[in-house]
């Protein structure tokens, strides 16, 4: 759809497309502050599940019937609307992974064996658990060295140090686009051009960023950009891998089995070209078909007006939460998305979140899978509350006073 | 009073409440109440590291009865292990063994006791059960 045709962004219009945010609980209305960790769906989503489900069930590739040929198309076209959402140069650099975590472990294996030993890989603190492990599991398997490029107290990586880390050592860095844990936006196009100078690659994590923003591969120059369906209002289970072409060619296949291959004899095996040499068995379809809507969904939508939102409501929230004593905002990085992480004097994230709970209200507390960036603030945690286009000023407005509630009852 | 009686003693008191919030902030009392955890028992063989908030436990046989001090950064969590301590405390090792904590169900906090919860409590438990059955043990050979 063409800029220029886009409807005019309506927080009630929107709300009305996802059926999960109407309902009660604890006889409360749900006020839903998790998006950070999934999103809800919309009905467009919820009907292609149900219509693939129902009609158009049938194994893809090679069949030769028409369910089957139905099928392949359906998903095909979803890798197409992915490619077109992000700008790739070609669908073949789409590849359908179970999620962001598996797209990283696809990396860190097929990437990871035409390194070797004494190669560096270069991460920062802010990183999530699955943008830190696969690394660890494969610097022990080749011998290669795990750097950590630091952040400052706001939750920002510091730039000079990220450039002293780099050096022609460096093979791969792998960065968040948004921290899930702080939402400080990282610079990443810099940190792609930076990176390239030195001859090393680039992955960025986008599992906090393609819902928020608009992505573009070519323009952030990235050689793999990683997200998860289900945190842009698609099903679970499935997830993208992007991948430059001519690297993707050049990586070995992840895992073996049927799709994959060209010829198979058990002498030698030749692979598939891409997408499918990185797509062994059968595909989560209904997950592939049912993530081009949601991606349909979202490039309908006014993303400029829906970051306004967004931005706005994180503002407004955290101006809030700064006028109570106690609470320290964890977090306040100068390019930031609508997360807002905080922790309250003398009381636990884990007390607060459960009361908050039993008013209605969806927040993560805990270390978000970001054990060493709570370690860095010295904190066993905090409450996360992370907004999506459908949340509302009112819904802070009845968090806030929850949130006062909260601490008045555990002082 | 015996254990089962004092279970039920809790879920009446917990039936005056309609209101989850009511029930949370007597939770909270009780945790702020819970008698002061002994410093030098505070170590790391005593420490339940859960996902959310952490537990020390500390087990010790008083006249031959189970006689639990415990602890948790969460004040929440604090209160549960009020409750299980004011059940579970002063019985003998075999009644605590074998006990069934009906309680946490019907007061409605089950979900604290879930093990997708990971704040220490089912641990908590785990290891209160399995001292007593030591204890229980022990007491046989003698």
């Amino acid at each position: 759809m063409a800029e220029g045709t886009k409807k005019p962004f309506s927080v009630r219009e929107i709300r009305e497309q996802f059926p999960a945010l109407r309902q009660t609980v604890y006889g409360k209305n749900l006020i839903y502050f998790d998006n950070g960790a999934t999103s809800q769906k919309p009905q467009v989503v919820l009907d292609a599940i149900n219509r693939y489900y129902s009609k158009d069930n049938a194994n893809i590739h090679r069949g030769v019937h028409f369910m089957s040929q139905k099928a392949t198309t359906e998903f095909e076209e979803a890798r197409i609307a992915i490619q077109k959402y992000l700008n790739a140069k070609k669908s073949e650099e789409i590849i359908f992974t179970k999620g962001t975590t598996d797209s990283i472990n696809l990396v860190a294996f097929s990437y990871g064996e035409l390194l070797k030993e004494g190669d560096e890989i270069l991460i920062t603190t802010m990183e999530h658990h699955s943008n830190i492990v696969p690394w660890q599991m494969l610097c022990e398997r080749k011998k290669l060295v795990l750097k950590v490029a630091p952040i400052n107290k706001k939750g920002e990586l510091i730039e000079e140090e990220f450039d002293k880390l780099l050096s022609n050592r460096t093979k791969l860095v792998s960065v968040t686009h948004i921290s899930n844990t702080l939402g400080t936006i990282n610079p990443v196009k810099e940190l792609a051009k930076k990176t390239h100078a030195v001859g090393a690659k680039i992955l960025v994590d986008g599992a906090q960023s393609i819902q928020h923003m608009k992505v573009d591969v070519r323009d952030l120059d990235c050689d793999f950009y990683v997200f998860s369906s289900h945190k842009v209002f698609g099903p679970t289970g499935i997830g993208v891998l992007y991948g430059k072409e001519d690297l993707l060619d050049r990586m070995p296949p992840y895992q073996g089995g049927g799709d994959m291959i060209s010829k198979v004899t058990f002498e030698r095996t030749t692979y598939n070209e891409l997408p499918h040499k990185f797509e062994a068995g059968t595909p989560h379809i209904a997950g592939g078909i049912c993530l081009g809507e949601a991606i349909r969904f979202l490039n309908a939508l006014d993303m400029d007006a829906i970051q306004r939102h967004e931005k706005e409501l994180a503002h407004y929230a955290q101006d809030m939460l700064d006028t109570f004593e106690g609470v320290r905002i964890i977090g306040e990085a100068k390019q930031k998305t609508s997360v807002v992480s905080f922790v309250v004097d003398k009381i636990h994230p884990f007390d607060i979140g459960t009361l908050l709970d039993k008013q209605g209200i969806a927040v993560r507390t805990g270390h978000h899978c970001t054990q060493p960036l709570m370690d860095f603030f010295k904190i066993p945690g905090t409450v996360r509350a992370s907004f999506a286009f459908y949340n509302t000023k009112e819904e802070i407005d009845t968090f806030i006073a929850a949130v006062e509630k909260s601490i008045s009852i555990l002082k | 009073m015996n254990i089962n009686e004092k279970q039920q003693e809790i879920i009446d008191e917990f039936a005056i409440y309609d209101d989850w919030m009511e029930k949370y902030e007597y939770i909270i009392e009780l945790g702020k109440e819970l008698e002061a955890f002994p410093e030098d028992k505070r170590t790391d063989d005593r420490l339940i590291d859960g996902c959310q908030s952490r537990v020390w436990l500390s087990t010790e046989i008083e006249n031959g009865n189970m006689h639990f001090r415990a602890d948790s950064d969460a004040i929440i969590t604090k209160g549960i292990i009020g409750l299980l301590i004011r059940v579970l405390n002063d019985e003998t090792p075999e009644t605590v063994a074998k006990t069934d904590l009906f309680f946490i169900n019907e007061i409605g906090l089950q979900e604290h006791l879930s093990p997708t919860r990971a704040n220490g409590l089912l641990s908590m438990v785990k290891r209160m059960k399995m001292d007593a059955l030591k204890a229980s043990v022990d007491a046989a050979k003698n």
